[in-house]
């Protein structure tokens, strides 16, 4: 089992690399690579230096940090619940983090690091509280049905927008805004949001990146895992908080973004193999580059005009995602 | 080498096992044998440590299996699993590695000297042509084998296997009990076997233990415990036991006479 397989990462960061380029050339007005080198080294001209440094290049950090957040947790969900359609956004956790986030938002923090690193805080939590209930919702005995996994996300996941939606109508100003968030729209752009999200990021992702082994593990279920020696108890735990930090840390600040969490794992899965200690960190890096060329063609189809980055990715993905379940279940996997 | 004292394992409120008490001693081949629902696999399962037990000790050497973490648990027994839904796209390789985990930091990167084990622990099993292949594209046989040579990667002292020839075809049958006997006789494994087939079990086994209800109901040489009553008792179900034509043996045979 080598899993210190280089040109999958070389490949992946190479294509990360060109989508960066894209995301940051292509807008109101084209920079090009020289443009952008310049105003990068600092040599540029005072618009395109404007233009890149407040507007491009912390768009693109956040869409790409999200992306790498909901296609690593994405890919751990598969993992931890040995099934090929879970995804942050089909099992509900999204929408339970949503719901968090518009909590703490309108609650009036201050608009500083220390108030924005409350909103993934409220999100966390509530995405640990949706995969709980959830979970337990559609759990049969000691094996979680495919179909019962993604009802009880569905269903889970309509409550919490209607409960999310309740609050941003009862309430003025700041929080109405959110609404263009909830659409997966990264509209909280700057670098703050950034700022803020790292850490839980770093963690989370971190963890699931370690958690690799893990995870091959149980894959061939609780049982022979904890017979080969693993702690599952533990291990699962592990895993679930973190996935659940990153999809939280993603969620509060770009908003409810669907199906890049199953697709991006799916390609990689398809590509190089079911091993996750190659799977987990090759999802993060392409669920990077996958939002960064989604949140272009969310950019440019309708210009000067935008639409949000989740319409985007739930068009291309949710026949994605029909197609997998046609293959899983001709597979039997269930 | 594994000793179960008294153990009781309940399922809720339900006792599923009811005091059992058993010996497997190194070089031995111990075959459970006894209708569905007997307890058997539910046995396997608490010895290795998936399900609690209620009241009663397992241990090896003195030392107390439930004061165990899993990593230590699993270099003393290693658990053989019906071949059934393993993840298809793992290859045979890759599995019978996971076989050296308890030995690996948690990152799982094997040494030189762990793919040797595996390379070696494939071979006995006849498999080793198999390595590239994937899980999901293997027969039940092959699949068993792979799953043999996981537990022999391990390195334990005691073996446990949950009725790993029920779906396979007889020609597998034989050739996977000989080599259990093997291990058990040649390397001088403990070796704990649920078993459908009772000709099977009488053929491979040094001990039976027949198990209905949750409780062992008799224990000792297979011509001690194949015995008609016993078996109908355990079975519902009249037989006839006649010596096997050229071993020593006993043969049991389903009785339709009404």
């Amino acid at each position: 089992m080598k899993y210190m397989k280089s040109r999958p990462y070389l490949f992946s960061i190479f294509a990360l690399g060109l989508a960066l380029l894209l995301s940051l050339a292509i807008g109101s007005v084209f920079l090009s690579p020289s443009q952008l080198w310049a105003a990068l080294s600092g040599h540029g001209t005072q618009t395109s230096t404007a233009i890149l440094w407040s507007i491009r290049l912390p768009r693109t950090v956040l869409i790409a940090l999200t992306g790498m957040a909901l296609s690593g947790s994405g890919a751990a969900y598969q993992g931890l619940f040995r099934n090929p359609l879970a995804d942050p956004f089909l099992i509900g956790v999204a929408s339970g983090a949503g719901l968090g986030a518009v909590i703490a938002m309108s609650v009036k923090w201050p608009y500083t690091f220390w108030g924005l690193m409350a909103i993934p805080m409220a999100a966390f939590v509530a995405a640990l509280l949706t995969v709980f209930i959830v979970y337990s919702l559609a759990r049969l005995g000691k094996t979680v049905p495919t179909t019962n996994l993604i009802l009880a996300g569905v269903a889970f996941s309509s409550f919490a927008t209607s409960l999310t939606s309740f609050l941003m109508l009862r309430s003025t100003g700041e929080v109405r805004r959110a609404l263009g968030w909830l659409l997966g729209g990264a509209s909280q752009s700057g670098w703050t949001a950034i700022l803020a999200i790292t850490p839980y990021l770093v963690i989370g992702l971190g963890v699931l990146t370690l958690g690799g082994y893990a995870l091959n593990l149980l894959q061939f279920g609780d049982d022979q895992a904890q017979q080969l020696g693993l702690n599952v108890t533990r291990a699962k735990t592990v895993l679930l908080v973190s996935a659940s930090l990153a999809t939280a840390a993603a969620v509060a600040f770009s908003g409810i973004i669907g199906f890049v969490g199953l697709v991006v794992p799916h390609v990689m899965r398809l590509w190089w193999g079911a091993d996750y200690r190659l799977l987990i960190p090759l999802s993060i890096i392409s669920g990077a580059t996958a939002l960064i060329l989604s949140d272009v063609i969310a950019r440019v189809v309708l210009a000067p005009q935008e639409i949000p980055v989740g319409i985007v990715t739930a068009l291309a993905g949710a026949p994605f995602f029909l197609w997998v379940l046609r293959r899983a279940k001709n597979q039997g996997y269930w | 080498m594994l000793k179960i004292e008294n153990l009781s394992v309940n399922y809720g409120t339900r006792r599923i096992l009811r005091d059992i008490s058993l010996n497997v001693q190194g070089g031995e081949v111990l075959a459970l044998i006894g209708p569905n629902g007997a307890g058997k696999s539910t046995l396997i399962r608490a010895i290795s440590g998936v399900i609690p037990s209620e009241s009663g000790r397992v241990r090896t050497n003195g030392d107390d299996f439930q004061a165990l973490s899993p990593i230590q648990r699993a270099r003393y027994v290693a658990t053989v699993p019906q071949a059934v839904s393993l993840p298809p796209a793992f290859t045979v390789w890759e599995t019978v590695l996971l076989g050296r985990t308890p030995y690996l930091g948690f990152l799982g990167q094997p040494s030189g000297a762990d793919e040797e084990l595996a390379r070696r622990a494939l071979e006995r099993v006849s498999a080793w042509t198999l390595a590239e292949r994937r899980v999901g594209e293997l027969s039940g046989g092959e699949a068993q084998r792979v799953l043999l040579a996981r537990a022999l990667c391990q390195s334990t002292p005691i073996m446990l296997l949950d009725e790993p020839t029920a779906h396979l075809d007889l020609q597998y049958q034989v050739s996977l009990l000989e080599l259990v006997r093997e291990l058990a006789h040649h390397d001088g494994l403990a070796v704990l076997i649920a078993m459908h087939d009772l000709n099977l079990a009488a053929r491979y086994a040094d001990r039976v233990a027949l198990m209905d209800a949750g409780e062992i109901k008799a224990l000792g040489e297979p011509g001690q415990v194949l015995r008609p009553e016993m078996i109908e008792a355990a079975f519902g179900l009249r037989v006839q036991v006649v010596k096997h034509p050229f071993l020593d043996v006993p043969l049991v045979l389903p009785d339709s006479r009404k």
